[in-house]
């Protein structure tokens, strides 16, 4: 049974919050990484930050108790937990640059084997801007990559990116309804295959080449 | 020394062909009633220095729907479909800088600084025709410092001095633009008395301000 949209999120999102760690800092990109943060176990304590200004990203607030000073990368209104903090856009991208971000998950036009990344143009028709994303791949101590693994059909996991470059081989992981590869000197190491799937039709998704150990796991729903 | 003007006169200290710091992020932190004024004011061949150009109804966003701008210097342009439109047509000169390497060039200029070195952009088409220096085994780009004519900027609270609290995200880029312009117009969403914001509170001093727009007029 084929996965419908809905669940090939929640199963990206699901297993990308697996990666995150008790007292990890995390930056999630806009879209489907937004999500993540409605997966994270309870027995952990995760804090998210969010390039405008803030560490300790909360819900988004109910109907009518919106404040339009407390809002997140996208411009919506969002809360602030407890603890919590503000600060201007130097500081914000020191803790990005400077190391301070424990992971960062983003979405991709194209992602290729040897962890370079494209989201920011498509030469001529979309180019909405690169925003945080350079400085996030360059700074973050990890660099996960979720998205659906092919766009219609298309696929989207290269040998080699063909659009402009947001990082060059800075991706560290790539999560997608399909599988969870990771990004190694050797080249593209398939760890993981999704719900609904077989190795087979991993590799027919995927254009770069993937290596594939003895052992690889799966993971659910 | 009363620093108070009203939007409108703020927006006519701005002139054709001026280079200006907008503070604010996708419009939050940004000062509406002057943007409201300069887009009125009609003045053009600006180049603008934000973080984006916001959405084709708000702040920044209706001065490029009025095609004000010569050039945008900025790191997003993806919710403001004007702004992609006049970059294709040839219309306007849009310069995509990383976010990150944008507060760096505006704190620079700021500053005093002569640039700054980022491995941001490295392997990408920001590093085209910049400078790479190495530092102990590292590549850097040099980013050059930016500098405006007129910075407008945004506080919630603002003592009759120009000292400024920011309430929560809305601080983003205006500290910075506070420091990197030869003259620097803040609207203040409240004023206050003297004496009345606590100092630790105060993250851009009085010094900086030349202007002050808001409260009664």
């Amino acid at each position: 049974m084929a996965l419908d949209k809905n669940q090939i999120k929640e199963v990206i999102a699901k297993r990308v919050a697996k990666e995150l760690k008790d007292g990890d800092l995390v930056n999630l990109g806009i879209g489907l990484p937004t999500l993540v943060a409605n997966y994270i176990p309870e027995d952990i304590e995760v804090y998210f930050q969010s390039e405008n200004g803030l560490i300790g990203l909360g819900p988004v607030p109910e109907k009518g108790m919106e404040d339009w000073h407390i809002t997140n990368a996208g411009g919506q209104p969002v809360s602030l937990l407890k603890g919590g903090c503000y600060f201007d856009s130097a500081t914000s991208f020191g803790i990005i640059r400077g190391g301070h971000v424990d992971a960062t998950v983003l979405g991709a036009l194209e992602v290729d084997g040897k962890g370079n990344l494209a989201n920011w143009k498509v030469p001529g028709k979309m180019v909405p801007g690169m925003g945080g994303a350079m400085d996030l791949t360059v700074g973050a101590k990890k660099v996960i990559v979720s998205m659906q693994h092919t766009q219609k059909g298309a696929q989207k996991i290269l040998k080699e990116c063909t659009l402009p470059l947001t990082a060059k081989q800075q991706v560290d992981l790539i999560i997608t309804e399909m599988a969870v590869m990771e990004v190694t000197p050797q080249g593209l190491v398939l760890r993981e295959i999704g719900p609904d799937t077989t190795i087979e039709n991993v590799v027919a998704a995927t254009g770069a080449k993937l290596i594939i150990p003895e052992e690889v796991k799966s993971f659910g729903l | 020394m009363n620093k108070f003007i009203t939007a409108t006169e703020a927006a006519s200290k701005i002139k054709d062909g001026m280079t200006i710091m907008v503070g604010g992020f996708l419009g939050i932190g940004s000062p509406p009633k002057i943007l409201a004024a300069l887009a009125e004011s009609g003045v053009k061949d600006l180049t603008l220095i934000c973080n984006d150009t916001s959405f084709p109804d708000k702040t920044v966003g209706q001065l490029v729907v009025n095609k004000q701008f010569k050039k945008v210097i900025v790191s997003h342009i993806g919710t403001n479909p004007e702004t992609g439109r006049q970059m294709n047509a040839g219309e306007t000169e849009v310069d995509l800088v990383p976010q990150g390497t944008l507060a760096e060039r505006i704190r620079c200029g700021g500053f005093g600084l002569g640039g700054v070195l980022t491995p941001t952009g490295i392997g990408t088409e920001v590093e085209n025709e910049k400078e790479r220096i190495k530092v102990n085994g590292q590549i850097y780009l040099l980013e050059t410092p930016l500098k405006a004519d007129i910075a407008l900027i945004c506080g919630t609270k603002v003592d009759k001095r120009g000292n400024i609290y920011y309430h929560g995200t809305a601080r983003n880029f205006n500290p910075l633009m506070a420091m990197a312009a030869e003259t620097v117009i803040v609207e203040a969403e409240e004023i206050v008395e003297v004496g009345e914001l606590d100092p630790n509170c105060v993250a851009t001093p009085f010094n900086f301000i030349d202007y002050i727009v808001g409260g009664a007029e």
